[in-house]
């Protein structure tokens, strides 16, 4: 076994998740077989493959273009509201647990 | 106030301090990083935000061009590499002023490395510049001034994607001084470059501070401490003095430097360890799946260097050598690159650009600095100080009444054109030392008019006293002319 109880307990407080005993031997069975399968790939000779986080660098780009222009089209202009303009004040607050008029407002913070 | 411990003081030649400094530098676009809101500093609490930098579900950022370029500049002008690809990537913590849960940075493939820069003090020492990213900023929490502060903290997420550059030096800082002169130095060029207004009030610049020690002649470095958010470059320098001293104090006992953040305390002079969680951070970096590699390719690179405006260091020499001013004028009037523009102008306009430096710095900055102003609050402009040079080389006021119009000028807060006009234009007209100048640069200019006089064509005596009168712009007294000549043609 590599994750151990331990490793699951770090990783759900690092992700502010709270697990019960059952959920935590759960991830632990989960999280081994996962691991398990990449074991399996990392056996591939991948050595002269590059790290790929991403498909749209790789496939489907326009290959007549190079450099820079290549992914200029993902970019954009330094333009005030060129994609959206801001949220109307009392819409940006709309949706949170809590808030006044003016700020979001969250359990008070100490630490950091 | 620097309390630095006593017992220190004797301990200190035995260590060696360790410095390095992270800077983060809002860059002046318009709108944020990976959205079109305002980065407009000042506005109502969360009025320049969207889905994007609320971190709403199912949003996507796309990358300001402009702050691409403003961070290739910097890290031009800070002698940087620039990779060709870097990748953005996911800082992950949890923080409430950090909508989304991550920090869009960059990581492993940072957009430059390798830069550097060169201190003046310690003549030829640099200072490595490990890496420059590109970042988005955070919110702002306040934890005070509400009368639910006890239960709760208020955000504003205004400040939130706002773009930022992080320059991270390397360890190469050996005294508070020497990073108190490489911040100094930073700020200049970011301020040169115009990517940044480098405000600290505002926060467009922000600096913290890595410091440890070791026994001399150790390699290994000692335990560090992070001292995070200091508001001025002297409290870093005061910060980093106390920090050092209370270091070589927990070693000298026998202690053990715990690695941790702390606080700076301006108002004590200490430094206050936070309590902090026992875990240590971990950001769990990976690439960033919503943004494709940041590409900046050979011909863009060239393009924004185009806009890269001359540096202090070679602003400088430049000027050391155009205006034949003393390395230490240039480096008075390349104090900001808005003084030094207008020293330019005026002086290119003045019939002696040394003298227009040298009234800058003699005359001008030391009536600014007593008055505590700023060169832009200066009442006398580069274009009056050129004025003034213009007056003294032709000798139609002297050094004593110059100084006496400026004087006047900062009395009554207006230029010295101004002034000057309200004075009368006032002429040294009876100080006969200037005017036998004249008449005798006069006399030996023209052998042949003065032999004419001398023959007996008294009437020639027109033609000098005209001479004069324009060389000192009319100002001259007739009277005292007229006696001056007789005697020196008589003569």
């Amino acid at each position: 076994m590599k994750v151990t109880e331990k490793d699951v307990a770090y990783v759900a407080d690092l992700s502010n998740l709270e697990l019960t005993e059952e959920e935590r031997a759960h991830m632990v069975r989960d999280l081994n077989s996962i691991l398990g399968y990449i074991d399996m790939l990392n056996r591939l000779d991948t050595d002269n493959v590059e790290p790929m986080a991403q498909v749209s660098d790789r496939y489907g780009v326009d290959t007549s273009k190079a450099g820079s222009e290549r992914f200029a089209y993902a970019n954009r202009e330094d333009i005030l509201f060129g994609l959206r303009p801001s949220l109307p004040h009392e819409e940006a607050l709309a949706n949170a647990p809590d808030a006044d008029e003016t700020f979001f407002k969250v359990p008070k913070v100490i630490e950091r | 106030m620097v309390t630095t411990p006593e017992s220190s003081v004797a301990a200190r030649a035995k260590y060696e301090p360790v410095i390095g400094l992270e800077v983060h530098v809002q860059l002046l676009t318009e709108t944020k990083i990976f959205c079109s809101c305002s980065t407009r500093f000042g506005a109502p609490p969360n009025t320049n935000v969207c889905p994007v930098c609320l971190g709403m579900p199912g949003v996507l950022p796309v990358l300001n061009r402009r702050a691409v370029e403003f961070a290739v500049l910097a890290a031009m002008a800070l002698n940087c590499r620039i990779h060709e690809t870097s990748i953005f990537a996911r800082k992950n913590y949890f923080y409430p002023d950090l909508p989304k849960g991550y920090q869009i940075s960059q990581y492993d493939k940072p957009l430059a490395e390798f830069g550097w820069i060169e201190l003046k003090q310690n003549i030829g020492k640099k200072i490595g510049i490990t890496r420059i990213h590109l970042e988005e900023d955070a919110g702002k929490s306040l934890h005070e001034g509400f009368a639910d502060a006890t239960e709760k903290t208020a955000i504003d997420l205004n400040r939130t994607g706002v773009p930022l550059i992080e320059i991270v030096s390397e360890p190469d800082i050996s005294t508070p001084e020497e990073a108190y002169e490489y911040l100094t130095l930073l700020k200049e060029i970011i301020l040169y470059t115009g990517v940044s207004d480098c405000n600290m009030e505002e926060g467009s610049l922000r600096c913290d501070a890595n410091i440890s020690v070791r026994p001399r002649g150790q390699k290994e470095f000692g335990t560090k401490t992070e001292i995070k958010n200091v508001n001025s470059f002297r409290f870093v320098r005061e910060a980093l003095e106390y920090e050092i001293g209370r270091q070589i104090e927990v070693v000298e006992s026998g202690g053990k430097i715990t690695q941790e953040t702390r606080l700076y305390n301006a108002n004590e002079g200490k430094t206050y360890g936070m309590r902090s969680k026992e875990q240590a951070h971990d950001y769990r970096y990976f690439p960033e799946p919503d943004l494709l590699p940041l590409v900046v390719d050979e011909k863009w690179k060239a393009e924004i260097a185009k806009q890269l405006p001359e540096l202090p260091e070679a602003r400088r020499a430049r000027l050391v050598k155009d205006y034949g001013i003393t390395a230490y004028d240039a480096g008075v009037l390349t104090f900001s690159k808005e003084l030094a523009d207008q020293f330019e102008a005026a002086a290119q306009a003045a019939k002696n650009p040394k003298r227009v430096a040298n009234l800058v710095q003699g005359e001008l900055m030391g009536r600014l600095k007593s008055r505590n102003l700023e060169i832009g609050d200066s009442p006398i402009t580069m274009q009056g100080v050129a004025m003034s040079a213009d007056l003294v080389e032709s000798g139609a006021i002297s050094g004593k009444m110059l100084k006496d119009l400026y004087d006047l000028s900062f009395e009554r807060g207006k230029d010295f054109g101004a002034v000057y006009e309200e004075e009368g234009r006032p002429v040294q007209s009876s100080d006969t030392s200037t005017l036998e100048k004249i008449i005798n640069d006069l006399i030996a200019a023209n052998p042949k008019q003065v032999e004419q006089y001398r023959a007996g064509k008294k009437t020639m005596i027109g033609f000098f006293v005209g001479q004069v009168m324009k060389a000192s712009k009319g100002q001259a007294n007739p009277q005292v002319v007229n006696e001056l000549l007789v005697r020196k043609l008589e003569g």
